[in-house]
């Protein structure tokens, strides 16, 4: 015999779970637009990564500029 | 014997009881006024980071009424207007409520500090202490000037919105700061006139109770005068305009005609028609405010559109 629901508790039970579950997802999509938002809002990404902590001699402007040139 | 039965002593509450812990309706005047402080300041802002700030405004102004509830649930059950609030009416218990109220105090200024800047997040910061701390916790049962300092909390949204998109404080954040703040002790004393009787049972020292009807009569028209060059200020500074002049013209005189109309009566009167003039001023001071802060937000629309302003 199946599983039935017994009392009026369950329903609010699962209101309040459903809700939270909700907001969390809703947490979720908030934190992860924000980022991108924030990483959009910043530019050229390389600007980031040029000061990421270790020399990317690589990614400095003249680096950068003759490794365009060179592959025009 | 099953958990339910265990359980069913404790109203489990649902999720619409908590919501209610956050004062909904109180929440709307400060997203409508932090939206405006945002929307009219100089600075462009991301719309997504809008959205976040004014949401971040919101929950911080949540948290604070849940700590209100949570502090005052013992005066909440005497009162007829807060009789059915959710921890009187056993629907929330108060540790909930308190645990509700910080962490959403702590979540809404972390992410606010995270998604626009720290100036913002310190005044959210500020307005919840002020709010839960100085206002509940010491003013509200101690000084009939309670609700006057008090108002500077519900004051502070068009302060955040505008640090939200300018990272800073103007003279134009200060006087939509002022504006709010002056008009905050008419608003609410206009209300202790009709429900009188529910603030006296609660031992809450309202002005109407500790110095009488008669002489907070006076200063709901004494405070309303001085509201009026605040409102007629901003007009002159660069989120005001010609539109905005002609609403805060209106809408003082309004407001104004209604205070006299307070001041001129007597409880008998009040009594005589079921306090219709301090029910009515009541609702004046809503348009009052929802107006002004209503023609700053038309103003800023046509500036965008190459209109408006001096």
């Amino acid at each position: 015999m199946a599983i039935k629901v017994e009392h009026e508790l369950h329903k609010r039970r699962l209101d309040r779970n459903v809700g939270v579950g909700l907001l969390l997802a809703s947490f979720v999509v908030i934190v992860l637009v924000l980022t991108v938002v924030k990483v959009q809002g910043l530019g050229d990404i390389r600007e980031m990564e040029r000061f990421d902590h270790v020399a990317r001699p690589a990614l400095e402007e003249a680096a950068t500029r003759a490794q365009e040139e060179g592959t025009e | 014997m099953t958990d339910v039965t265990q359980q069913t002593g404790t109203y489990e509450a649902r999720m619409g009881d908590y919501f209610a812990l956050m004062k909904p309706r109180v929440m709307q005047l400060v997203v409508f006024t932090a939206l405006v402080g945002l929307l009219v300041a100089p600075v462009p802002v991301h719309p997504f980071i809008g959205f976040v700030g004014i949401l971040c405004i919101a929950v911080g102004a949540g948290a604070s009424g849940a700590l209100n509830m949570w502090w005052d649930a013992d005066i909440d059950a005497v009162m007829t207007r807060t009789r059915s609030r959710p921890i009187p009416s056993g629907r929330v218990q108060p540790g909930e409520a308190l645990g509700i109220g910080l962490a959403l105090s702590g979540f809404s200024v972390i992410l606010l500090g995270l998604a626009t800047n720290l100036l913002a997040a310190g005044l959210l910061a500020f307005t919840i202490f002020f709010y839960a701390v100085i206002y509940s916790m010491w003013l509200k049962r101690s000084t009939p000037q309670n609700i006057v300092i008090g108002g500077a909390a519900g004051a502070f949204p068009p302060m955040v919105g505008w640090a939200v998109a300018t990272g800073g404080i103007a003279p134009e954040s200060i006087l939509m700061f002022a504006l709010i703040f002056m008009w905050t002790p008419p608003h609410f004393w206009a209300l202790a006139l009709f429900v009188k009787s529910d603030y006296g049972n609660a031992d809450v020292p309202m002005l109407t109770e500790t110095h009488g009807r008669g002489v907070t009569r006076n200063h709901i028209l004494g405070y309303t005068i001085a509201l009026v060059p605040v409102a007629l200020g901003i007009a002159f500074t660069s989120i005001g305009g010609p539109v905005y002049l002609a609403v805060a013209l209106l809408l003082n005189g309004w407001f104004l005609k209604g205070a006299v109309d307070i001041w001129r009566r007597d409880d008998t009167d009040s009594e005589a028609d079921s306090h219709a003039t301090e029910k009515r001023v009541f609702k004046i001071s809503l348009y009052y405010l929802f107006g002004h802060f209503g023609a700053l937000l038309f103003e800023a629309v046509l500036r965008t559109n190459g209109l408006g302003g001096w």
